[in-house]
């Protein structure tokens, strides 16, 4: 009797509570992502659950994240921001946080911890760049190339420098319109050891070096702005190779079926995740600190992936990577952190693009425009 | 537009003006009015009442312009040379770097240094440090790092101090023991009962205080107010920052507690004996700032705090000209970053191509458009205005499928044997491109004025040359083409802006070689984060375009463009 009174009273306690806190959470979400196959995987692997759990609140998608840090920062000098939970890569994180646009979080207090009960700090690890940033994917930059038009009796392409090798495979390149990678790439094949490139492209000599050897490869390129324009200028048959995103490239070969390979050699590691902007009202606040705590768990992360070929930022995801939703193909080895296509790679310096970004670029759109 | 409204003396009715004019010019005294006043008086408040009812008919749309139109247009283009940020986050290193020789080769002295540490230490609080060092490092490549670095690491010179004054007694890194050194008692009684509800009473030093421990006083007065502002807690509560303890320390070494008697008094004096003694630990704040970032003890950052050290630069107009500030003034950027002379100079170049190609393909299909018998005309009508009915991006990309190598024109020419299928033309991702796809776009923007100025031509007049001995060529370029023209005006005019403006087109299809300078504006607005920079080249783009219209007006006369009957 006694027991049955405490176990009443406690869930009678419980109830109030949890009915405080949703009363206290406003009931709709405007997240914001970068639209396409990437948004529908976070559609599918965290927002559709979480609203079948809370069926009282209303999402809403704004496709702005390539443009987010410019619209948040009008939107917080208006002050009016309307978004509550932004997508961004994770160079724009650190500037949003280093602009005070962007909320600083408790990674422990704020997430999960694994299922093993390792902090949500030490499961995410390193990949925490920022103290406004909660990871959710590892994505890499790297090149696919037509396997039709590789020249007869040459190995198809495996490493970074038959980019820059016109002789042995001749054809045009695709390249992104922007210095980072590019720079990198140019100063690895051109003899610089790893370590060393950011040493070397420190210093303006390293930069005309990178220059010099992007000079080279110059009028095969065409030069891409959008995530989508290599995998159209692949399946066209314009380019012989181009470096793109890797999930891009997945859905090229796998779900596009096209005559496209994987070049997984020298690929950049970058990181996509959330960001809360800052001076939040607190209901909208707990609302979305509620969705972040749900969605960046280790089986909403490892979900994920049965969508779109980015490997989970948690390593505690990694073995609960399963199959494609709809395709049913193991989605582990194509993920850029599988073992075989992780062999060498390169993970962005975001310090080093912060300092060098503004100037890098200027000598970069100067040489394009040459 | 029309002749009239230039020249009010050629109307022979009576109106208001006339009727003025009348007055003025009879010499026999005011004419008066029916009611005995004069009529120039009357006729004036008559006027006058016209026009402000003429005025407060437009006044909704006047104030909708002007607040959603032109302020914003005027705030962007204020921020090409707001410069605030540096002088707001820097203030006393600002004030220290006056007597600063910016063309010397050492960093300044320690006083600067002093003062940016109390400046960074504030501005990481208010994380105003990082935005300062965003702002610098378009200026300076590496002040962004050194800035976040710096509102990590001024702490730890602090912490210095903060550790040896809290191993001698743990109340100086308490809450209370300070508050009761530094705080006013009125006012601690006073924070003591607040109820956590309404307002904060506003912290005051303690009389007397400020006279024995400047420094610390001011430190320790800019902490309470920044924990009872913006964090709304209770200084009674928190633990000062490791800053009042630099303070602490720099008042005491420099003068003397022995005389103080009020709270805290052995507190204070075992401090001061600490200070004194050969063991204390001290760094200096030059020292303090090498450790944070070698760059810190480089002259190149003070030149830089410097020379944007004023509330507004030039810097941004300077740099939308290829040039810098440097100390001996403005001067040309290396060859290597220079772009924006050759973007303008495209811009305005693939424009005119771009204005030209318009009239050329426009003119005949207008002059079809406005002689061919009506039902045939309208269908040629919809024809010109199907494009507008399409999405921008649709038209672009649909170039990209035509123009591209394996493309629908490169297929055509190969399967016809004209091109070698090695030999594809490139005719995207290029100048050809950005022309092509904008003269398709841009052409109903020609063709609709050339046609509302073509309809109004009587064809009596084609048929009077005719017949008085013209050949064809003659009669249309003697008599029909003169009276087109401010079609063809008004048709240029708005080609011309538009695509000087054009973003889109030759972001997708102009490679590097046919984008524009709204590109890169775009650029800066987007992702660089520079808007002072893209708003110093839209200033500039914008003041292009005014000369450009105004040296139109002289050489063709705005009067002559026509957009209809």
């Amino acid at each position: 009797m006694k027991l049955t009174k405490t176990l009443l009273a406690t869930s009678a306690l419980t109830v109030a509570a949890s009915g405080a806190t949703a009363q206290d959470m406003a009931d709709s979400m405007t997240l914001v992502s970068w639209g396409g196959a990437y948004q529908n995987s976070q559609q599918k692997a965290y927002l559709e659950p979480y609203l079948e759990m809370n069926p009282d609140v209303s999402a809403s998608w704004d496709e702005s994240s390539n443009e987010a840090v410019a619209k948040l920062r009008a939107m917080n000098e208006a002050g009016n921001v309307t978004w509550d939970l932004v997508d961004v890569v994770a160079s724009d994180a650190i500037r949003l946080c280093d602009e005070g646009l962007a909320m600083e979080v408790d990674h422990d207090e704020l997430l999960k911890p694994a299922p093993d009960g390792t902090d949500a700090s030490d499961d995410f690890g390193d990949l925490i760049v920022s103290d406004c940033f909660i990871p959710q994917i590892v994505y890499s930059t790297t090149f696919g190339y037509r396997t039709d038009m590789v020249p007869e009796g040459v190995e198809p392409p495996s490493d970074i420098c038959s980019v820059f090798d016109l002789e042995t495979y001749p054809g045009k390149r695709s390249l992104e319109q922007r210095p980072i990678n590019n720079m990198e790439w140019a100063l690895l094949c051109d003899g610089v050891a790893k370590d060393d490139v950011y040493d070397v492209l420190e210093t303006s000599e390293g930069q005309d070096q990178a220059l010099a050897k992007l000079d080279t490869i110059k009028d095969e390129v065409i030069w891409w702005s959008a995530g989508a324009d290599t995998p159209q200028l692949l399946a066209d048959g314009e380019i012989f190779m181009g470096s793109t995103y890797n999930g891009r490239l997945f859905s090229v070969i796998e779900e596009q079926d096209q005559p496209v390979g994987m070049m997984w050699d020298a690929q950049v590691f970058d990181l996509d995740g959330w960001i809360i902007p800052d001076d939040l009202p607190d209901d909208r606040l707990a609302r979305v600190q509620d969705f972040v705590r749900f969605a960046t768990d280790t089986q909403r992360l490892a979900d994920q992936a049965a969508y779109i070929s980015y490997g989970p930022a948690r390593e505690s995801s990694a073995p609960l990577v399963g199959d494609h939703a709809e395709l049913g193909i193991a989605m582990g080895q194509h993920m850029p952190t599988a073992p075989d296509n992780s062999g060498n790679i390169f993970v962005y310096n975001y310090e080093f693009w912060a300092d060098y970004r503004d100037d890098i670029d200027a000598k970069f759109q100067a040489w394009l425009a040459r | 537009m029309t002749d009239a409204a230039s020249e009010p003396d050629k109307i022979t009715g009576p109106t208001p003006d006339n009727a003025l004019r009348a007055a003025d010019k009879a010499d026999d005294g005011p004419v008066l009015a029916a009611d005995g006043k004069p009529l120039k008086q009357s006729l004036n408040r008559a006027l006058r009442a016209q026009k402000l009812r003429a005025l407060a008919l437009i006044a909704p749309l006047l104030i909708f312009v002007l607040i959603s139109f032109i302020a914003p247009i005027g705030d962007m283009l204020f921020r090409s040379v707001e410069n605030q940020i540096v002088g707001e986050t820097l203030p006393r290193t600002v004030t220290a770097l006056t007597d600063y020789d910016a063309a010397s080769e050492e960093a300044p002295g320690d006083d600067v240094f002093e003062a940016a540490y109390y400046d960074i230490f504030y501005a990481a609080e208010n994380k105003m440090h990082t935005r300062l060092g965003s702002r610098l490092n378009y200026e300076m490549t590496g002040a962004s790092s050194m800035f976040r670095k710096a509102g990590r690491g001024v702490d730890d010179i602090g912490e210095v101090y903060l550790d040896q004054f809290e191993d001698l007694d743990e109340n100086w890194d308490e809450a209370r023991p300070w508050a009761e050194l530094m705080g006013d008692p009125d006012w601690i009684s006073a924070q003591e009962g607040w109820d956590g509800e309404s307002r904060m009473p506003a912290f005051e030093l303690r009389s007397g205080i400020a006279d024995i421990l400047p420094r610390t006083a001011t430190t320790y007065e800019n902490f309470a107010r920044f924990m009872q502002n913006e964090e709304e807690e209770s200084p009674l509560e928190e633990e000062p920052w490791s800053v009042v303890h630099t303070a602490l320390y720099q008042d005491l070494s420099e003068g003397d507690v022995s005389g103080y008697s009020g709270p805290r008094s052995d507190m204070l004096q075992g401090a001061a004996d600490l200070v004194a003694s050969p063991d204390f630990e001290t760094i200096s704040f030059r020292d303090g700032f090498e450790e944070i970032d070698e760059d810190w003890v480089t002259p190149e950052i003070w030149q830089i705090i410097k020379t944007y050290s004023p509330a507004y630069t030039s810097g941004y107009f300077l740099n939308s000209v290829d040039m810098q500030k440097t100390e001996e003034g403005p001067a040309m950027r290396d060859e290597d970053e220079r772009i924006y002379g050759l973007l303008f100079q495209r811009t305005l170049f693939m424009s005119m191509v771009i204005t030209f190609s318009c009239i050329l393909l426009g003119y005949p299909v207008a002059y079809l458009l406005s002689n061919l018998p009506a039902s045939r005309a309208n269908l040629l009508m919809i024809l010109v205005l199907l494009p507008f009915w399409t999405s921008l991006l649709v038209r672009t990309s649909a170039w990209k499928v035509m123009l591209q190598q394996q493309g629908v024109i490169n297929d055509v020419l190969v399967w016809l044997g004209m091109v070698a299928d090695d030999g594809r033309l490139v005719m995207i991702n290029n100048q050809f491109g950005t022309i092509v796809a904008m003269t398709h776009i841009l052409l109903p923007f020609m063709i609709l004025p050339m046609y509302s100025v073509m309809s109004t031509i009587p064809p009596s007049y084609v048929r009077a040359a005719r017949s008085l001995g013209a050949t064809n060529w003659t009669s249309f370029w003697r008599v029909y083409f003169p009276q087109s023209v401010p079609g063809i005006g008004a048709g240029s005019i708005l080609v011309f802006i538009l695509s000087i403006g054009y973003y889109i087109t030759p972001e997708i299809v102009g490679g590097t070689s046919g984008i524009f300078i709204s590109n890169r504006i775009a650029y800066h607005i987007s992702t660089s984060l520079n808007w002072g920079l893209a708003a110093a080249l839209g200033s500039i783009l914008l003041v292009v375009v005014l000369a450009l219209y105004w040296a139109y007006d002289r050489i063709v006369g705005i009067d002559n463009v026509k957009l209809g009957g």
